[in-house]
C-alpha cells in the first residue's frame, strides 16, 4: 500500500529573523527529547520536521536568541 | 535527512547505565565516584541535557523523609498501606533510609530545597497520615545540576542512541546491549559487567483522550523500552495490573498539582464545588472515587483554587507555570481559564506503568537487582512502589554502587554472537520494505485498543478481545515501514508499546480479584481476597518463550502494620454529614 502524506499545523514555530542556526547553532535540537526539530537544508534554520511534541519547552528555555516558541498542539488546545 | 547508514561499532566498559533521565544520571555518578578509575557509560536515546520526567524541572520531592518530619518506619506503613499491603517492605524501607541523605547531595549540587524561617526544611503535609512533601523554589534547575555532576566526574555520555535489547550471557547473566542510532540508523554494540535499566515510565500505552500521541502525562518520550528489553532479557515484572492512573487538568494532561496546591487550601472538586474525597495523595482507592465522581451527575472534576486569595492564586501559578509543566499557563491563556475566577476541569489520564506514583515494574530487590544477574533496575520503571522523582535518585544511587562492585567482581560474561545479528535484522527490518504500515499508525491503533479494552473498570471478556487484537496488530507489524532512521525509532518504540500493552493485559487476567482501588478494578471479581491473593504477580518470559505469570508471596513485614492503621486509605469518599 502506499503512502500518502497527511497535512498537520505544528506547534512549535521558529522565528527565522532570529535563529542563528546557519552559523552553526543546534541548541533546540539537541535538547528536544523527542528529536522532532531539524535544520532545514533549504533555509539553514531550525524548524519542526516532525509533529510528536509534548509542549515541554527546553527547545524555547535554551535557545539562545528567544527564536523558538513552543504553542500547545492543536488537538489539545 | 535522518537517512539510514550501514554500521556498526563495539564498545566495552564495566558499568553501563541506559537512561539518563533521574536515576540513570544518579547511578551513573555514584558508580563512578565509588570507582573512579571505572569506565561508566550513560547511553540516552534523547539528549542527557534535558530528557527523561523532569525535563524542564520539578517542584518538588513528594516522598521526603526528613528527621522531625517523619521517620522510615512511618513512611514505610503509608506506603504499604497505600498498596494494600502487597510491598517489598525491605526496599521501601532502605529508601526511606537513605532519601535524606540524597537530599543533603542535591542540596550540594545547588538544588535548593523551600526552608522556614528557623532555616529548616518547609514540609508540607499532603498524604493521609504522615508529612513527606518538600517544595523546591527553583526546580527548574534539577537537570543542569545533574549535568554538570556528570561532566565533573567523567562519565562517558552517549546521546541519540536507542537501546533496543539486552545480551546475555551463556551463563545467564546480563553480558551488554545492543542500540541503534536514532539520526543514522547505525547500530552500537556494548559490552558490560552490570548493566542499570532507567529507562522510565510506559507513557505511551494508553492514548490521551485528545488523541494526540504525544499529549501524554509521563515524558512521551517513555515508550515503555525498558519494561520490553527486561521482559525479553528474561527479568521478572511485577503487578503490572497496578495500572498508573492520573487525575489531571482535561486534555493538557498535565498534573493538576493537587502537592502544589493543597498546602495552600486547593482540592479537588465536583460539579457543586465540594471536596468528596478525603485526601489529595494519588491512591487507586482515590482514583476509583475521582472515577465515580466523573461518572456520576456531580461531574465532571475540578481543581479548585478560585476560593483562595488572589496573592495566594498568584503564588500557585507561579510555581505551576514555571516548573514542571510551563506550556500550562499557555494553554489556560488560549482556553481563557483563570485559577482565579473558576474551577478548572479535571480528567483521568490513559493507563500506563509508573512506579513513580504506582506500584509496578521489573521487580527489584533492596539493593535495586532484578532476577537476572548484573542487571539493575531503578526509577520509574523499577517496582519500589511511589516513589516519583526523589526515588529514581536515591534507588538510582542505589543501583549504581551495587552494580559498580558487580561490575569489579565480575569479567565479562561470554556471549552468543548471534544475538547482535538477528536483532540488527530485527531492527532493521522496517527499513528493507519499499511500502507498508506507518510506525504511527501501528502505535495509534494499539493504544486506541488499548482505551478500547484494558482501561479500567476492568472485564474479563474485553481484556480477552484485546488480546485477540493486539495479536492481529503485531501480526500487522510484520509490514511496518521506516523510510528513515527517526521513523526507525519509532518503529521499535511501537513494538514498546505493543509488548507493554500485552504484558498489561496479561497480569490483569492473572489476579483475579479487585484490588489497588481503580488501578485494578475487575467488576467480574469485585472483591479484595486476601487470602488468594495476599501476593505479587511475577509477569516473565517462560523457556518456551511465552508469556507467563506466578505468584510470590510477600516478605514477612520489618515494620508492623497496626488493625487501626490498615485500613486508612480505604475509605477515600468523604461521608454524608461531615
Amino acid at each position: 500500500m502506499p503512502l500518502a502524506n497527511t497535512p498537520t499545523t505544528v506547534p512549535v514555530v521558529v522565528d527565522e529573523q532570529k535563529c542563528i542556526a546557519e552559523k552553526g547553532c543546534t541548541v533546540c535540537v539537541d535538547v528536544c527529547p523527542l528529536d522532532v526539530l531539524r535544520i532545514s537544508e533549504e533555509t539553514g534554520k531550525a524548524y519542526m520536521r516532525y509533529d510528536e511534541c509534548w509542549y515541554c519547552m527546553p527547545c524555547e528555555a535554551d535557545c539562545p536568541t528567544g527564536a523558538v516558541t513552543v504553542n500547545i498542539p492543536y488537538l489539545l488546545r | 535527512m535522518d537517512e539510514i547508514l550501514s554500521g556498526t561499532e563495539n564498545f566495552d566498559c564495566d558499568v553501563l547505565v541506559i537512561g539518563g533521565g533521574t536515576a540513570g544520571p544518579m547511578a551513573a555518578y555514584r558508580a563512578k565516584v565509588k570507582n573512579p578509575d571505572a569506565k561508566v557509560v550513560l547511553l540516552e536515546k534523547a539528549n542527557v541535557k534535558r530528557s527523561g520526567a523532569i525535563s524542564m524541572g520539578m517542584d518538588g520531592l513528594n516522598n521526603t523523609v526528613i528527621p522531625g518530619h517523619a521517620t522510615p518506619e512511618q513512611y514505610t506503613k503509608e506506603i504499604t498501606v497505600a498498596n494494600d499491603g502487597i510491598v517489598n517492605q525491605k526496599a521501601v524501607y532502605k529508601y526511606a533510609q537513605n532519601c535524606y541523605s540524597i537530599i543533603q547531595e542535591l542540596d550540594k549540587f545547588g538544588i535548593r530545597f523551600q526552608k522556614d524561617e528557623n532555616g529548616e526544611y518547609d514540609v508540607k503535609k499532603v498524604h493521609h497520615m504522615g508529612t513527606y512533601v518538600l517544595p523546591m523554589p527553583n526546580g527548574e534547575t534539577v537537570k543542569k545540576a545533574l549535568y554538570r555532576q556528570l561532566r565533573r566526574v567523567r562519565v562517558l555520555i552517549s546521546n541519540r542512541f536507542m537501546a533496543t535489547r539486552l545480551l546475555k550471557g551463556k551463563d545467564g547473566r546480563i553480558a551488554g546491549a545492543i542500540a541503534v542510532n536514532t539520526r543514522n540508523a547505525t547500530f552500537l554494540t556494548i559490552r558490560a559487567k552490570s548493566v542499570i535499566l532507567c529507562m522510565g515510565a510506559a507513557g505511551r500505552l494508553g492514548l490521551p483522550t485528545s488523541g494526540y500521541l504525544f499529549g501524554t502525562y509521563e515524558n512521551a518520550a517513555n515508550s515503555g523500552d525498558g519494561y520490553a528489553m527486561a521482559y525479553h532479557a528474561g527479568a521478572e515484572l511485577s503487578n503490572l495490573e497496578c495500572f498508573q492512573i492520573n487525575p489531571l487538568i482535561k486534555d493538557y494532561n498535565g498534573p493538576a498539582c493537587a502537592y502544589v496546591a493543597g498546602p495552600f487550601g486547593g482540592y479537588t472538586a465536583n460539579n457543586e464545588g465540594m471536596r468528596f474525597i478525603e485526601c489529595d495523595y494519588w491512591s487507586g482507592q482515590m482514583m476509583q472515587e475521582f472515577y465515580n465522581e466523573l461518572m456520576s451527575g456531580k461531574g465532571p472534576v475540578f481543581l479548585k483554587l478560585d476560593h483562595l486569595h488572589n496573592e495566594t492564586i498568584d503564588e500557585i501559578e507561579d510555581i505551576l507555570h514555571r516548573v514542571e509543566r510551563p506550556t500550562r499557563e499557555r494553554f489556560h491563556t488560549r482556553r481563557g481559564t483563570d485559577y482565579h475566577n473558576e474551577m478548572i476541569e479535571m480528567h483521568i489520564s490513559e493507563i500506563g506503568f509508573c512506579s513513580g506514583h504506582s506500584a509496578s515494574g521489573v521487580s527489584v530487590d533492596e539493593f535495586a537487582r532484578t532476577t537476572v544477574p548484573g542487571l539493575y533496575a531503578a526509577g520509574d520503571m523499577a517496582s519500589v512502589p511511589h516513589n516519583y522523582m526523589l526515588g529514581a535518585f536515591t534507588n538510582g544511587a542505589t543501583a549504581g554502587e551495587d552494580a559498580i562492585d558487580f561490575a569489579t567482581e565480575h569479567d565479562y560474561a561470554d556471549f552468543d554472537e548471534g544475538q547482535v545479528v538477528a536483532e540488527m535484522e530485527r531492527v532493521l527490518a522496517p527499513t528493507k520494505r519499499e511500502d507498508g504500515i506507518p510506525p504511527n499508525q501501528i502505535e495509534y491503533k494499539t493504544r486506541r485498543l488499548v482505551n478500547d479494552y484494558l482501561q479500567p473498570p476492568k472485564v474479563t471478556r474485553k481484556f480477552q478481545l484485546g488480546q485477540q487484537r493486539f495479536a492481529e496488530v503485531r501480526e500487522d507489524a510484520e509490514q511496518m515501514v521506516a523510510r528513515n532512521a527517526h521513523e526507525l525509532m519509532r518503529a521499535m518504540e511501537a513494538y514498546s508499546v505493543l509488548d507493554c500493552a500485552d504484558m498489561a493485559a496479561y497480569s490483569s487476567l492473572f489476579r483475579t480479584e479487585s484490588r489497588w482501588g481503580l488501578y485494578h478494578n475487575r467488576v467480574d471479581y469485585p472483591e479484595r481476597d486476601n487470602e488468594n491473593w495476599f501476593c505479587f504477580t511475577q509477569l516473565y518470559k517462560d523457556s518456551a518463550g511465552k508469556m507467563a505469570c506466578r505468584k510470590q508471596d510477600v516478605d514477612p513485614y520489618i515494620v508492623e502494620i497496626d488493625d487501626s492503621e490498615r485500613y486508612a486509605y480505604d475509605n477515600q469518599r468523604i461521608q454524608a454529614g461531615d
